[in-house]
C-alpha cells in the first residue's frame, strides 16, 4: 500500500489486521452455509433429500476459518458432515444442492448424496461415510506432498468420535515419523451421535492425543472464526515449512441432531441454547464488525435476505435438473470396460 | 404367540438369553443410553444395567477384539456393529482371530460370540452404507452365518446363535426392522443350519434369504396369477447351508432361481447354484438363474438405486424364464 492511499477499513484482531472485504467474505461464507443447511433440513423434511443428511449448523467457523487460511492447492477432506466444507472451499452450491436432490448435475453426478461431496477442481477430497476413514487417506495426500515436494498442506478433518479409531493413531505416528505436511483438525462438537465426549474418551483434551507420537497440538475456540483463521494460518505455515504435522482441536457445537432422524434426547435444550445464544460464530463476527463500524444490523439483515433468496434460486435450478440417466448406473466403476458383463438376470433361452 | 416387530423379536431374544445366562452381555456403539442406533436394544440398559449393556467408543476393531478375548475367557459376548459396513474395520479380529481360534489352539479355546447388526441396502444411503457382505463371511471356515427374514426367525435364530459354541455372524436387515410378525413367546429356538419352505409349490423353486425372501414371496403370488406355482425356500442359515432342503425342493420342481440382494460375482447365489449343479444336475429341466444386485457400488439417486437392486419383477421374469414361459 502506498503512503498516500487512505488506510483500508477493517479491524485488528489479536494483532492481525482484517480488511473489510475479507471480513465480509468470511461472514458471507458462514451465513451462506447456515442458510444452506437450514434449507437442506427443510428439503429433507419434504422427503426431497433421502438417506442420511448431517448438518453443520453451529460449526461453520471451523471449515470457513480453515478455508480462509488455506491456499487453493491445499488438500482438504472430512467426514460425512461435509456440505459446509465443500461450500467453504468454494464449490458450486447448485452442484451441491443437486447432489442432495439426486440430480444429474450433482457434484458427483447424483451418485454419492449428502455424505460424499468431492470436488477435485478445489482439491476437496470428500465426503467419507466411514468414521475415521479419511484420516489415513489424508496421511496419503500428505505423503504425496512430501514425496513430490509440492508445497501443499493437507487439512484433514475428523470428529471427536472419529478420533478414537485406531487408524488415526497409526496416522499420527507416520505423519510425525516422516514430518508430513498435514494438519489434523478435530471438530470437537461434544458428541458422537448420542455419546458425549466424556463417555467415549478417557482423555477429553483431544489435542493431547498426539503427545506419544510427538505430534504437537492445541485447542482453539472453534466458535470464533478469526481465532480459527489465525491459528490455522500458523499451523499451516508450520507444516508447509517442513516442521511436520499438527493437531488442532476446534471446540465447537452442533445445533442440530446428529442426522435428520436424531431425537437428541442425550442433551438438554438449555445446553443447546447456551451455545447458540452465547457463542454463535456468526453473531460473534457480526458483533466485531458492528463494533468496528464496518456494518450494522440493517446491512446484515439485508445480506441475510439476499443469501436466502440466492439459495431459493439454487434449489430451483437444481430441482429443474433431470435425474441421472439410467446408463450412469454402469459408469465410473473401473477404468477398463467390464468384460465379464453378464446378461441380466441371465436368460435360459 | 404375539404380534411384534422384527426389531422387538431380536430384543426379546437378547433379553431372554441375558436373563437365562449371566455370561451374556451386549456391547457396541450407542447400544445402551441411546437404546441402539436402530432401537434394537431399546430398554436393555434399564433392564440389565451398565455392566451388561455397554456403549463403546467408535472403535470397531478394538471392541471386536475385546469380544474375541472375552469369549475365549468364558463369557458370551454379543457384539453389535451399527451396520455390517463398519464391521469391515474389524475384519482382522473376525477373520484372523475369531474364526480360527479353535483351530489354531488345537481345540483348547472356543470362541462363542455373536457379531450382529444391520446388513444389506437401506434407503438412499449410498455406496458405503448399502452392502450385502454375507458372502465374505460365509467364505471363512470357522464362522457360521445367519440371516433371518422375518420376526419369528429373528428371535429363534438369535437365541440359537447366542447359545452356539462357535462364532456366529448374525446379519439383520435394516429395512425389515419394522416388519410385524407372529412370534412365539418364551423359549423358541430355531436350530442353525435348517432352511424353511416359506411357501410350498410345484413348478419352480425360488431360493432367497433375508429381505429377498419377502420379494420371492411377492413374486410367487404374481406367478400364481400367471399359472406358475412357485416354492420359496429360505436357507435362514447361510453357513452351514441346508442343501438337503434346497435339493429336495429342486427334485420336486426341477427348476430353480436364486435371489440375493448382494452382488452376483462369487455371491451366495453362485454357491447355491453350484451345489444344485453338482448334486442335483439330473433333476434340472433348465439352468439355474440368479437374480442379484447389479455389479455396481450403490448409487444415491433414487432412480439409479432402484435399478441397482433386485426387483420382484426380475424374480418373476427369471422364474418364467426357467419355466420356458418367456
Ligand atoms: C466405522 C463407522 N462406525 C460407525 C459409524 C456410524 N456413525 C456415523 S457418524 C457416527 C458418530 C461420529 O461422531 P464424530 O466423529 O464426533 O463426528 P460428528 O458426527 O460429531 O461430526 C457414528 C458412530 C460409521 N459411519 N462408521
Ligand atoms: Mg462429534
Amino acid at each position: 500500500m502506498s503512503a498516500n492511499q487512505p488506510p483500508l477499513d477493517g479491524l485488528n484482531y489479536q494483532g492481525r489486521f482484517y480488511d473489510e472485504t475479507t471480513l465480509h467474505r468470511i461472514h458471507d461464507s458462514m451465513l451462506y452455509i447456515r442458510r444452506f443447511e437450514e434449507k437442506a433440513g427443510q428439503l429433507y423434511g419434504l422427503k426431497k433429500i433421502g438417506g442420511f443428511c448431517h448438518l453443520c449448523n453451529g460449526q461453520e467457523a471451523v471449515c470457513v476459518g480453515t478455508s480462509e487460511a488455506a491456499q487453493a492447492g491445499d488438500y482438504m477432506m472430512t467426514s460425512y458432515r461435509d456440505h459446509g466444507h465443500a461450500l467453504a472451499r468454494g464449490s458450486d452450491p447448485t452442484a451441491i444442492m443437486a447432489e442432495l436432490l439426486g440430480r444429474a448435475g450433482g457434484i458427483v453426478k447424483g451418485k454419492g448424496g449428502s455424505m460424499h461431496m468431492f470436488d477435485r477442481s478445489r482439491n476437496f477430497v470428500g465426503g467419507n461415510g466411514i468414521v475415521g476413514e479419511q484420516v489415513p487417506i489424508g496421511l496419503g495426500f500428505g505423503f504425496s506432498s512430501w514425496y513430490k515436494d509440492d508445497g501443499r498442506v493437507t487439512l484433514c478433518f475428523m470428529g471427536d468420535g472419529g478420533i478414537n479409531q485406531g487408524a488415526v493413531y497409526e496416522s499420527f505416528n507416520m505423519a510425525a515419523l516422516w514430518k508430513l505436511p498435514i494438519i489434523f483438525i478435530v471438530e470437537n462438537n461434544q458428541y458422537a451421535m448420542g455419546t458425549s465426549l466424556a463417555r467415549a474418551s478417557a482423555e477429553t483434551s483431544l489435542f493431547k492425543r498426539g503427545i506419544s507420537f510427538k505430534v504437537p497440538g492445541m485447542a482453539i475456540d472453534g466458535m470464533n472464526v478469526l481465532e480459527v483463521e489465525q491459528k490455522m494460518r500458523e499451523v499451516i505455515e508450520h507444516a508447509r515449512s517442513g516442521e511436520g504435522p499438527y493437531i488442532i482441536e476446534a471446540i465447537t457445537y452442533r445445533y442440530r441432531g446428529h442426522s435428520m432422524s436424531d431425537p437428541a434426547t442425550y442433551r438438554t435444550r438449555n445446553e443447546v441454547e447456551e451455545w447458540r445464544k452465547g457463542r454463535d460464530p456468526i453473531a460473534q463476527l457480526q458483533h466485531l464488525m458492528t463494533e468496528a463500524g464496518l456494518s450494522d444490523e440493517d446491512a446484515f439483515k439485508e445480506k441475510d435476505r439476499a443469501i436466502k433468496k440466492a439459495i431459493v434460486a439454487v434449489v430451483k435450478e437444481a430441482e429443474q435438473q433431470p435425474e441421472p440417466d439410467a446408463s450412469e448406473l454402469w459408469t465410473d466403476i473401473i477404468n477398463d470396460p467390464i468384460e465379464d458383463a453378464y446378461p441380466y438376470p441371465g436368460r435360459v433361452s | 404367540m404375539a404380534k411384534i416387530t422384527y426389531r422387538e423379536a431380536l430384543n426379546q431374544a437378547m433379553c431372554e438369553e441375558m436373563l437365562r445366562d449371566d455370561r451374556v452381555f451386549l456391547m457396541g456403539e450407542e447400544v445402551a443410553e441411546y437404546n441402539g442406533a436402530y432401537k434394537v436394544s431399546q430398554g436393555m440398559l434399564k433392564k440389565f444395567g451398565a455392566k451388561r449393556v455397554i456403549d463403546t467408543p467408535i472403535t470397531e476393531l478394538g471392541f471386536a477384539g475385546l469380544g474375541v478375548g472375552a469369549a475365549m475367557a468364558g463369557l458370551r459376548p454379543i457384539i453389535e456393529f451399527m451396520t455390517w459396513n463398519f464391521a469391515l474395520l474389524a475384519l482382522d479380529q473376525i477373520v484372523n482371530a475369531a474364526a480360527k481360534m479353535k483351530y489354531m489352539s488345537g481345540g483348547q479355546y472356543n470362541c462363542p460370540l455373536v457379531f450382529r447388526g444391520a446388513g444389506g441396502a437401506a434407503a438412499r444411503v449410498g455406496a458405503q452404507h448399502s452392502q450385502s457382505l454375507e458372502n465374505w463371511m460365509a467364505n471363512i471356515p470357522g464362522l457360521k452365518v445367519v440371516m433371518p427374514s422375518n420376526a419369528a426367525d429373528a428371535k429363534g435364530l438369535l437365541k440359537a446363535s447366542i447359545r452356539d459354541n462357535d462364532t456366529v455372524i448374525f446379519i439383520e436387515n435394516e429395512i425389515n426392522y419394522g416388519d410385524i410378525g407372529d412370534v412365539p413367546d418364551g423359549e423358541y429356538i430355531i436350530p442353525l443350519g435348517r432352511a424353511e419352505i416359506k411357501r410350498a409349490g410345484t413348478d419352480v423353486t425360488l431360493i432367497a434369504h433375508s429381505r429377498m425372501t419377502g420379494y420371492a414371496l411377492l413374486a410367487a403370488e404374481e406367478l400364481a396369477k400367471q399359472g406358475i406355482d412357485a416354492e420359496v425356500v429360505d436357507p435362514r442359515t447361510i453357513r452351514p447351508l441346508d442343501e438337503t432342503t434346497i435339493l429336495n425342493s429342486v427334485a420336486k420342481t426341477n427348476r430353480a432361481v436364486v435371489v440375493e440382494e448382494g452382488w452376483r460375482f462369487a455371491g451366495i447365489g453362485a454357491e447355491i447354484s453350484a451345489r444344485i449343479m453338482e448334486k442335483g444336475f439330473d433333476d434340472l429341466d433348465a439352468p439355474v438363474i440368479r437374480v442379484t444386485g447389479k455389479d455396481v457400488p450403490m448409487p444415491y439417486a433414487a432412480n439409479l438405486e432402484k435399478l441397482a437392486l433386485p426387483s420382484v419383477a426380475e424374480v418373476v421374469e427369471a422364474a418364467r424364464s426357467v419355466c420356458y414361459r418367456n
